[in-house]
């Protein structure tokens, strides 16, 4: 399974006033197993660009080709591209809605047409894939838990489709530090676990530096840069450029780096930063540790 | 597809029509609406369509945005003409079992279609042409002489306003949860009745919730900015008529004059 975005245009509105382009021309490739994250502002056409990978936008000009199939293509079935590709949007325990906790992740399974028992089984797993322990939440109502737990239940109604594409729109925004750790942890569990392609928005560059294979940047609705981490963060110039920041790791070793201190180029985590200050400082023979 | 609601909607623009106090626009407004129901017969309708085609024609509004707006009332517009068409009694044209077709219902019905027509185009020129903000000040102007015998004129407004800024973001909450929904996998499009009713429910729930946040969160907010009522307010924007404001008021009451001389001497 990959992804291939060939040329990919949206405008809103086309021929109103409030005409605007969202998207301008982004072609990028996503292999079978991959983290992606995605970068850039708000208002930059990532949440556009995450809903046109599960068909819930239309292009108005480019293709993608979702393994094998060309999801732009007329006739093609949505119900089909949305059993391959789970999206997570932003705050996505504000579409909480059933009764109780287990009735609102079985939404989805149901509506792919499973049979009662295969319904209850992959409610159990996602909950447990979530963290949550199914005994204890089954049974309660969504509204009653707290805000991490609300948006790990909203996460297992997707994951509970078992989508071959898991997209997850800034999954950790408004949650308090454990809660963002928690969730992180999750998402990282079920990348491991199912083997799937994952594509992470975030702003939290620390996040994206850690967590992702590629790391796809965005600005204005063009593709500003592709590449592995490395690739990216090592073009300062040109993330500053576009407004985005350095994850605070690599922020704190260039500073280092500029001032004389001898590191190698983007450090991307705090453990390889460690080790590399400790070398800097030893080698150097000031310091004796 | 939820955004292509256009009733009630602001067309940005700085025409002559969008630029006139909002307070002769209300009034303008008010006016053809009653005109309208003055009106009959289809002279006089045509005089009408005129009048607001000349409006539209200044406004730079797109006559497909506004027809656009028509969409949602398509439905109660077809229910009013069938049950003119098959209701009232009179001539009979054709009639098959207990259905019959009369030229007075014919007439009625055509009648009622173009009157509603009308009124809407009419009352969304008003809406497409003034900021919701300026709307409602008009509105608190127009209705201050009857503070004096208790109408609480600001709170109608700033309820107004409130109403008016929540629409798009109440539309926009919607699409959102429904792109969530179906995301999941929900179709609102097919099934029966029933299994369109109940479709609704996963985008209800969630949507109510959402407001009843917002609405929370306002009030705080509101609160926060030690709101508490219309007074002694003082506004940054007074509205002041000025030429272009009274050379409206002259054309509405000419306008006025042509539809009252029309409907007496025909």
């Amino acid at each position: 399974m990959s992804i291939q975005v060939r040329n990919l245009t949206h405008i809103y509105e086309p021929g109103l006033p409030t005409e605007s382009v969202a998207l301008e021309d982004v072609s990028f490739e996503i292999d079978d197993g991959e983290m992606v994250g995605i970068i850039g502002h708000t208002g930059s056409g990532k949440s556009t660009l995450l809903q046109h990978l599960n068909g819930l936008l239309k292009p108005t000009s480019g293709q993608i080709i979702v393994g094998d199939t060309d999801i732009t293509a007329r006739g093609v079935s949505m119900v089909e591209i949305r059993k391959r590709v789970g999206l997570v949007f932003q705050y996505p325990e504000y579409q909480l809605f059933e009764e109780t906790v287990a009735l609102d992740v079985a939404f989805g399974p149901k509506n792919l047409g499973l049979t009662r028992e295969e319904i209850d089984e992959r409610v159990r797993e996602a909950l447990e894939l979530v963290g949550l322990p199914y005994d204890e939440v089954a049974e309660r109502s969504p509204f009653e838990l707290s805000g991490g737990q609300k948006r790990r239940v909203a996460i297992a109604g997707v994951i509970a489709m078992h989508p071959e594409v898991l997209i997850l729109d800034e999954p950790t925004a408004g949650l308090d530090p454990k809660a963002h750790k928690d969730v992180l942890k999750m998402i990282e569990e079920v990348h491991r676990r199912t083997g799937n392609i994952t594509i992470l928005v975030s702003h939290n560059m620390a996040d994206i530096a850690r967590l992702s294979d590629k790391v796809i940047v965005i600005d204005s609705g063009r593709l500003v840069t592709v590449g592995t981490p490395y690739e990216v963060f090592s073009q300062h110039d040109k993330l500053e450029e576009v407004g985005l920041a350095l994850p605070p790791v690599t922020q704190f070793t260039e500073t280092l780096r500029s001032r004389g201190m001898n590191l190698s180029e983007t450090i991307l985590s705090t453990d390889q930063a460690a080790e590399e200050i400790y070398r800097a400082l030893t080698s150097e023979g000031k310091v004796r540790i | 597809m939820i955004r292509d609601i256009t009733l009630g909607q602001y067309y940005p623009g700085g025409s002559w029509v969008h630029r006139l106090d909002a307070r002769v626009k209300i009034i303008a407004t008010l006016l053809f609406i009653i005109e309208l129901f003055i009106v009959d017969n289809f002279i006089g309708f045509a005089v009408a369509a005129a009048a607001l085609a000349a409006v539209i024609a200044v406004s730079r509004v797109p006559l497909s945005y506004i027809v656009r707006g028509l969409k949602p009332i398509i439905l109660i517009l077809c229910f009013t003409f069938a049950l003119n068409m098959f209701m009232i009694d009179g001539t009979i044209l054709w009639q098959w079992g207990f259905l019959k077709i009369t030229r007075e219902g014919l007439r009625k019905a055509v009648f009622m279609a173009i009157r509603l027509v009308l009124l809407l185009i009419g009352s969304s020129m008003l809406t497409l042409c003034t900021r919701p903000l300026s709307l409602t000040d008009g509105i608190e102007r127009l209705l201050s002489p009857l503070k004096r015998i208790g109408v609480p004129a600001h709170e109608i407004a700033m309820m107004m306003t409130i109403a008016l800024r929540f629409i798009p973001t109440l539309l926009e909450e919607t699409d959102k949860i429904m792109k969530a929904q179906q995301a999941r996998g929900a179709d609102f499009e097919t099934g029966n009745l029933l299994q369109r009713a109940k479709s609704l429910v996963p985008i209800l729930v969630p949507l109510f919730v959402s407001a009843f946040r917002i609405a929370q969160d306002l009030a705080m907010a509101m609160e926060a900015r030690c709101y508490r009522g219309g007074e002694n307010r003082t506004r940054m924007h007074e509205l002041r008529l000025v030429g272009k404001d009274y050379l409206a008021i002259a054309m509405m009451i000419g306008f006025l004059a042509l539809m009252i001389a029309e409907s007496v001497l025909l």
